[in-house]
């Protein structure tokens, strides 16, 4: 309840936000902050794993575009051809597959968004418990080095691949009615629409993992951060503990994929480059690792900016030097910073605050 | 496949190989001295590449090679002195972290200055066509200036840590920090050492590599993460198992080609790296017993 409480701000800022961009006919807003709430459900599900599990990715980029790749490629792609095989007829029967008209009034057969989206999940889950077992033993540069290694080669695979329309990547993907009226697409009638699912999804999100991280699960987690040898030793099963958690941000991650390539009716291999995984480490870090507030604040923040084209053609530059500024000066964060100010400033009410 | 054919693709291995060899390298040294993996080792590379191909209008080739090795050595003394020298006792997380970020600015510096054009040195010796008979197969001059320059770059390396008396307080440093402050080493310069020795073998290496391979501002990446599937491969830390590991990386890349599409080339070498970490973290050469005393 107490955490419930803790998110009404957001809401009410949410809906502010919408009726500020109405009122001054700036809606064109919305379309930006709808793709940064997506890009930061990925980021606050990497900051439990970074934050809280203490275990860098630096291949996030490479679930965001298993999730996008797979939804769009199902939802695209014509099955129209191979109607007669043993497997289209059986999703067909099963009711998964879904009719239309291509804009030559063709006739198209492709896969029920939500069958597409709840495989590519799947997909995504035993993608990372398949990576995670082996990856998650290493420590330090060597998992930095495997999950961008992890990362590259999804990266090369969306690339070379035909089915996932190699360099230009897959568009013309379909609206995606996640229930009766409730529908993700990017053009501008369902543009409020589509802002507060996004942010309906992401805020979602943030309570459960909030709620994750208060829990038994969550103390377990920064134990493992603190150190592994201890928390293995008061019984915590930390190869466990660090599996669940990686693929849980996993599972994030290609949500956001979904979604987003939902909203943006396509998906290049751009998403899946090592500079988007860069990124989204750079935007946990700078939200102060272990906080997930901080982390969904940059996350919208910076990718707003970034959206708007604020950094031009300095966007990467903009990323790298973040990362090491933080890095140098605040490793805890930028809102360590301000409030460790608070605390060296005199201020008798609020040490009251910190007994009670 | 043809002798003519097993030759051709052996020699365009080994000239790759080579190449992963020397960034690995790059990697120990640094490694062996701060216990962090730099990844912004590829950058080196690419930096040489750009400077010499930027230098050689106004200055004769050797001279545009040396002036660049010596501008590159400047960048990784700078590099080490702004952003590491003065850092306290750095986590892990952290230190990748901002190496990561130097990449991305030195990367990023180099497509504003550069643009993204592909560029490359003249051929040292002939021209694009010129070539020689090897058991049948042609090979280009060029393949023997970079199997040569990473040969003796080895050696020179080896005597330096072998018989200076810098190189071997370089050694110390790395095999323990804390005597060698008792025997007045000052293990900071021998950082800054580190990077600056890294950063120039990675510029010659970008050199002599660049009129075959051409010089992109993007190169780094992949040459960084190779050149960690070697040093990883060979033993973190051990040079003459770099050599060797690097050779075979390349051998087994040049081969793949006839294999899978060449789109899937650098999968391969990731795959293999992946695996390597998986099942053997010391490396081929490395021993199972010393591993266990790093972490993993």
């Amino acid at each position: 309840m107490k955490r419930l409480l803790a998110i009404l701000p957001l809401l009410i800022v949410v809906v502010l936000i919408q009726l500020l961009c109405t009122w001054t006919g700036t809606q064109f807003y919305l379309t930006q902050m709808t793709m940064a709430a997506y890009y930061s459900l990925l980021i606050i599900g990497l900051c439990v794993l970074m934050g809280y599990a203490g275990q860098i990715s630096l291949g996030h980029a490479g679930f965001f575009a298993i999730g996008g790749y797979l939804s769009a490629a199902l939802t695209t792609r014509n099955l129209m051809p191979y109607r007669q095989e043993w497997l289209v007829r059986f999703l067909d029967a099963g009711g998964l597959l879904q009719s239309g008209k291509d804009m030559y009034g063709a006739d198209l057969l492709v896969v029920w968004p939500w069958a597409a989206a709840i495989f590519a999940v799947l997909i995504a889950a035993l993608v990372a418990v398949l990576i995670g077992i082996p990856v998650l033993k290493l420590k330090g540069h060597y998992l930095a080095m495997a999950t961008l290694g992890f990362g590259i080669i999804i990266y090369r695979l969306v690339l070379a691949t035909p089915w996932f329309g190699e360099a230009d990547g897959i568009s013309g993907v379909p609206p995606f009615e996640l229930l009766p009226g409730l529908v993700v697409r990017g053009d501008v009638s369902g543009r409020v629409q589509n802002y507060y699912i996004a942010w309906g999804v992401l805020i979602f999100g943030l309570f459960l993992l909030l709620n994750l991280i208060h829990s038994r699960v969550g103390r377990a987690l920064r134990a493992i951060h603190g150190s592994e040898d201890a928390a293995d030793a008061m019984g915590v099963n930390i190869s466990r503990f660090k599996l669940q958690t990686f693929v849980l941000s996993a599972v994030f991650a290609a949500i956001a994929g979904i979604l987003l390539t939902h909203f943006n009716g396509g998906i290049g291999p751009s998403e899946a480059g090592v500079m988007k995984s860069v990124r989204y480490v750079a935007i946990v870090a700078v939200g102060g690792m272990a906080h997930l507030w901080g982390a969904m604040i940059m996350g919208v923040l910076l990718n707003f900016l970034s959206l708007r084209g604020v950094f031009g053609s300095y966007d990467d530059a903009v990323f790298g030097l973040i990362l090491i500024l933080i890095m140098l000066f605040a490793p805890n964060g930028i809102l360590t910073l301000i409030s460790r100010k608070k605390e060296q400033a005199p201020e008798p009410a609020a040490s009251k605050d910190e007994e009670a | 496949m043809t002798t003519e054919l097993f030759v051709q693709y052996l020699f365009a291995g080994i000239t790759y190989g080579s190449i992963y060899a020397i960034v690995a390298i790059g990697f120990n040294i640094i490694y062996n001295t701060t216990g962090i993996i730099n990844f912004a080792q590829g950058e080196f590379v690419m930096l040489g590449g750009m400077i010499s191909v930027s230098l050689l209008p106004y200055m004769p080739l050797p001279l545009a090679i040396g002036l660049a090795v010596l501008i590159t050595m400047v960048v990784g003394a700078l590099i080490e002195i702004v952003f590491i020298r003065w850092l306290t006792s750095p986590s892990v997380l952290r230190m990748i972290i901002i190496t990561i970020g130097i990449s991305i600015l030195t990367r990023e510096a180099a497509v504003h200055i550069w643009g993204d054009n592909i560029r490359s040195l003249p051929y040292f010796a002939g021209n694009e066509i010129t070539t020689i008979g090897v058991l049948g197969a042609r090979i280009s001059p060029q393949v023997l200036w970079v199997v040569g320059v990473c040969g003796v770059m080895v050696c020179t390396l080896h005597l330096f840590f072998k018989t200076t008396s810098v190189g071997r307080e370089m050694r110390a440093c790395a095999a323990n920090r804390t005597a060698a402050i008792l025997c007045g080493i000052n293990p900071r310069n021998m950082v800054t050492l580190s990077f600056v020795l890294s950063a120039g073998m990675g510029a010659l290496a970008g050199c002599v590599m660049s009129p075959i391979t051409y010089t992109q501002y993007d190169i780094g990446t992949g040459l960084a993460i190779k050149g960690f599937t070697v040093a990883i491969l060979g033993g973190l830390g051990n040079s003459g198992g770099a050599v060797a590991a690097g050779l075979l990386l390349g051998i087994i890349e040049a081969f793949s080609v006839s294999v899978v599409p060449l789109a899937f080339k650098d999968a391969i070498s990731i795959a293999i790296l992946l695996l390597i970490l998986f099942v053997r973290p010391h490396g081929l050469f490395g021993s199972g017993e010393a591993a266990r005393l790093k972490a993993f």
